[in-house]
């Protein structure tokens, strides 16, 4: 009797130990799988209860979390919300987040490998985790006048540092507040991210880099760099400019904006045809190269990537696949299937602003953990070589006689040569066209580059151009990050 | 007997309370700190409560030491401050659900539920006086004999009072509760011991008979047909229990306990294939006829596809906790549904990790093999299965409910032993350990000169009574 209770002890243990085998596998091994999960409320209510570290301009917080006397211990508050919404996106209990708060969240809330010390320092110490620190590469001056120059528009701008790529601003129009989406009002948040979500004015995307638009006239800085690298162009080259270009294939012509030759010639030069923006110059180089020249081109200058990974939904931009003639002709000029985000032109001229450079935009300066030591410095990084510095010189050579002579006027900045090209882009007849400006300054040693899309200006269409609608607003951040 | 066994019975007699006393200092040392840390990290400040609380456990356990050296001075030391542990901890983890709970009311404008874990404390009062009235009562368990069938009888009709309609209540899908006076009762936990009695009683007198050998098959002895009849009836008895109360864990908990006694006191293993099989056939029919049964195993094979399924939530709270638990008082145990019951557990393994949790399990199995120790050293085969049976009972509840929060088996509704929220199976476990400690009380206590009357005359006795 006394042996079959003692097998029935082993037995007890064997069920004792499979308990804890199962136990192991599950809080040792398979912690992380269930962790990850969405619809861990666990999780989502911890991460939300910590101490996350600020994004900051500078030393100037524009998120930051605050102590509340709630459960979740932390408000996250957001100075001027509106203006760098794009940037910083949102943190919200009921919606998850965007932006800074969602590709930088396991800095921000001190749970990064990175940070894996300072954890563990904390926990023996008995602190609570604390997050890190984010700073961003953003110019408060010229993200204001972003926000400012965007106002009663939809539109976008940004700006980079043509040296570094560093984004110097990003505005995008209509904003929101995100303040209203990280309070603890739960009913609250859910009816204003409801509102939000339904607006017809989408306030919640990022034109600047998650819109894709047609970059009609600034796309000639693409095709211009094709001709003069393919050796065949110098920027006096004369070209076939008439009022109208006959097309192959199609009984539709080119025609010029102004239904007018190019400068009074039917024979302008490259610069001249840039200086008043001509249709059919372009069109016809655009023809001439071939659209497998121009893709490669704007292949170099960043279109066919998402070149920003600091940021969810970073739009590609794109050169259509295999157009016939006269589409070759239309996305010569920025038209047709041709697309591309704000950010994107704002690459391009910055290519052209650093010697032909393109520079890999970033947002994310550095990350700190809480005790202040930097975590990683982002270095500057080359994305691609566009075109050789020769042929840089001469694009910014043509561009600086648009602003001086041509369309781009209004974009002129005292005592500071700026650089630059307009935009126009239909789409179809039913709405406005997409004003665009994309510029650089100063143009001997170029600080800043900038790209302005206005997408609904609320104002005559016959008003439309880049000059007079988006220039402006260029010229104003060039000025703010120029210190003027 | 073995050889063997002849050693654990030559045992120096020491009654060792000294030891008891010790460890249960330690053991309310423990409940005491974990229910003061919970205070200090959840509501900043030592509570209030902490002295109805220490003083309630604490002399709680101390008036069921000084019963037992009075009246049981030779009881296993090791029982009673495990029980007192396991209980103390699950009194301090129901209250700091009821804290995380009263937390999430507040946040959602509602009133918080009163508090369970004073209710929890009263019930281990109620504990502890059938503790005593076992001890007190019961000078000697082999007078259980005579209630062989009595206890039977008791037992099925615990067994099937959740059956009577008006009577019995349905929750979280188990029909294993009665509602009486306001009050719910799980009548499944009495059952438990009445059975465990009434099998011994009956093995002593059958298992002879049920020791004679049939066929031989792959080398194992099987039972002869004709005596094949008090299996069946375990297993349909069991069957019912899973169909009509759909409650797995209560069913294997039955058929269990009759299998491990009916092996021990034949010490054939045949019986336990039989039954095995039998067992896992009927609970495949069930699976595939009921849609209840078939319910509780398809949550288990996929329980993440149950949005807000409970066995979900909890391991999710359980990985949470990873090794080593987010800490006392700094998880949300109160996420997840019936946090102070069913998945008490799963609140521990959050707020005290995988280390935690062993730690409990370890503390279980001290008490299964203690009891299982007492029965080796028990000198009547009644004493012995009884032991046997309840501490097996034991070791079964905690495999099934600990197995189902973990996710090992398919969750069913028996109650955590000593921890878990609920009467019944707080005052029924209390009930069994102090039947365990009567018991070991006899087998170390030295044995006087007379000459111990045999297995075999009692048996009879109780016979021809």
């Amino acid at each position: 009797m006394n042996s079959a209770i003692r097998r029935l002890a082993v037995a007890a243990i064997i069920l004792m130990l499979a308990l804890m085998a199962n136990s192991t596998y599950l809080q040792a091994f398979r912690a992380n799988e269930i962790n990850g999960r969405n619809d861990n409320r666990r999780v989502r209510d911890s991460q939300f209860s910590v101490n996350r570290g600020p994004i900051l301009i500078g030393s100037t917080p524009v998120a930051q979390s605050k102590p509340s006397n709630d459960r979740f211990k932390f408000q996250r508050t957001y100075a001027s919300g509106p203006t760098y919404a794009p940037v910083t996106g949102f943190y919200s209990y009921v919606n998850g987040r965007s932006g800074i708060e969602l590709t930088m969240n396991s800095e921000l809330n001190g749970s990064d490998p990175s940070m894996a010390f300072r954890r563990i320092i904390d926990v023996i110490s008995n602190r609570p985790q604390q997050g890190g620190s984010v700073t961003l590469t953003v110019n408060a001056a010229a993200q204001q006048a972003a926000y400012d120059g965007l106002a009663g528009k939809t539109g976008a701008v940004v700006a980079i540092e043509p040296k570094t790529g560093r984004i110097l601003a990003m505005g995008s129009r209509p904003s929101y507040d995100p303040n209203l989406l990280a309070s603890h009002d739960l009913d609250k948040v859910g009816a204003a991210y409801k509102r939000l979500d339904g607006d017809k004015s989408r306030p919640m995307s990022n034109r600047a880099v998650q819109e894709l638009y047609p970059p009609g006239s600034t796309f000639k800085l693409v095709t211009a760099a094709a001709a003069l690298s393919s050796g065949k162009y110098t920027p006096e080259t004369k070209v076939k400019s008439p009022a109208e270009l006959p097309l192959p294939q199609t009984t539709t012509p080119l025609v010029n904006e102004d239904g007018k030759n190019c400068g009074g010639s039917n024979n302008a030069t490259l610069t001249i045809a840039l200086r008043y923006s001509c249709n059919t110059a372009y069109g016809s180089v655009g023809l001439e190269l071939g659209p497998d020249a121009l893709r490669e081109q704007a292949a170099k200058f960043g279109f066919g990537e998402r070149p920003l990974d600091e940021l969810s939904g970073v739009a590609a931009s794109q050169f259509p696949g295999d157009p016939n003639a006269p589409q070759t002709a239309q996305s010569a000029i920025g038209q047709f299937d041709v697309r591309a985000t704000p950010l994107q032109m704002a690459m391009v001229a910055a290519g052209i602003a650093n010697k032909g450079e393109v520079m890999k935009p970033y947002l994310v300066q550095n990350v700190k953990s809480a005790d202040l030591k930097t975590v990683s410095e982002t270095k500057p990084e080359t994305l691609h070589q566009a075109v050789t510095p020769e042929v840089a010189a001469q694009l910014t050579a043509m561009m600086v006689d648009v602003v001086n002579n041509g369309t781009g006027r209004p974009g002129t900045i005292t005592n500071v040569q700026v650089a630059g090209k307009t935009g126009t882009a239909q789409t179809s007849k039913e709405r406005p066209p997409f004003a665009w400006f994309t510029a650089f300054a100063p143009a001997g040693d170029p600080k800043v580059a900038v790209a302005v899309l206005i997408e609904d200006a609320n104002i005559a269409r016959n008003d439309i151009a880049g000059g007079t609608l988006a220039a402006p607003i260029a010229k104003k951040v060039m000025e703010a990050v120029l210190g003027q | 007997m073995s050889i063997a066994s002849t050693s654990v019975i030559q045992i120096i007699p020491r009654t060792r309370r000294g030891v008891e006393l010790l460890l249960l200092v330690i053991a309310i040392g423990v409940s005491v700190g974990a229910y003061v840390n919970i205070g200090i990290t959840v509501q900043d400040t030592v509570p209030a409560s902490t002295g109805y609380y220490a003083a309630g456990i604490g002399l709680l356990a101390v008036i069921a030491h000084l019963a037992l050296r009075y009246r049981a001075p030779y009881a296993d030391p090791v029982l009673l401050p495990c029980a007192v542990l396991l209980n103390g901890l699950g009194v301090a983890m129901i209250h700091r659900v009821d804290l995380g709970l009263a937390v999430v009311a507040e946040a959602n404008g509602r009133t918080p539920k009163s508090a369970a874990a004073p209710q929890q404390i009263t019930w281990t009062a109620v504990g502890i006086v059938l503790f005593l009235v076992v001890i007190l009562v019961i000078r000697d368990h082999r007078r259980l004999q005579a209630l062989t069938y009595t206890a039977g009888l008791a037992g099925l009709v615990l067994l099937v009072l959740p059956l009577i309609p008006g009577l019995g209540v349905n929750l979280n899908g188990a029909r294993i509760w009665i509602r009486l006076a306001g009050m719910s009762f799980q009548p499944g936990e009495f059952a438990k011991i009445c059975l465990v009695v009434f099998f011994a009683g009956y093995l002593v007198v059958k298992r002879d008979v049920l020791t004679l050998a049939g066929h031989r098959f792959l080398g194992l002895d099987l039972p002869r047909a004709r005596d094949l009849g008090p299996i069946g009836i375990a297993w349909v008895v069991s069957l019912g229990v899973l169909v009509f109360e759909s409650d797995l864990g209560s069913s294997l908990l039955f058929f269990g306990l009759f299998l491990f006694l009916l092996y021990v006191s034949t010490e054939r293993a045949g019986w336990l294939i039989i039954g095995g099989l039998l067992f896992a056939g009927g609970a495949y029919f069930a699976y595939q006829t009921f849609g209840h049964v078939h319910r509780r195993v398809t949550d288990w094979l996929d329980p993440w596809a149950i949005d807000g399924g409970q066995v979900k939530l909890g391991l999710m709270g359980q990985a949470w906790g990873g090794i080593l638990g987010r800490g006392l008082g700094q998880g949300h145990p109160e996420a997840t549904l019936y946090a102070q019951s069913d998945m008490i557990i799963s609140s521990f393994a959050e707020e005290l990790g995988l280390t935690g949790l062993i730690a409990i399990i370890l503390i279980y199995t001290l008490i299964v093999e203690r009891g299982l120790r007492t029965a080796l050293g028990c000198r009547d085969i009644f004493g012995k299965l009884i032991a046997t049976g309840l501490a097996m009972s034991f070791a079964l509840q905690v495999f099934v409910i600990v197995g189902g929060v973990t996710g090992l088996i398919p969750l069913t509704g028996l109650a955590t032993p000593f921890m878990a929220l609920g009467g019944t199976s707080l005052v029924a476990n209390w009930a069994i350990i102090a039947l365990l400690l009567r018991i070991s009380d006899q087998a170390r206590r030295p044995q006087t000169p007379a000459a111990p009357v045999s297995d075999e005359t009692i048996a009879m006795a109780v016979q021809t009574q």
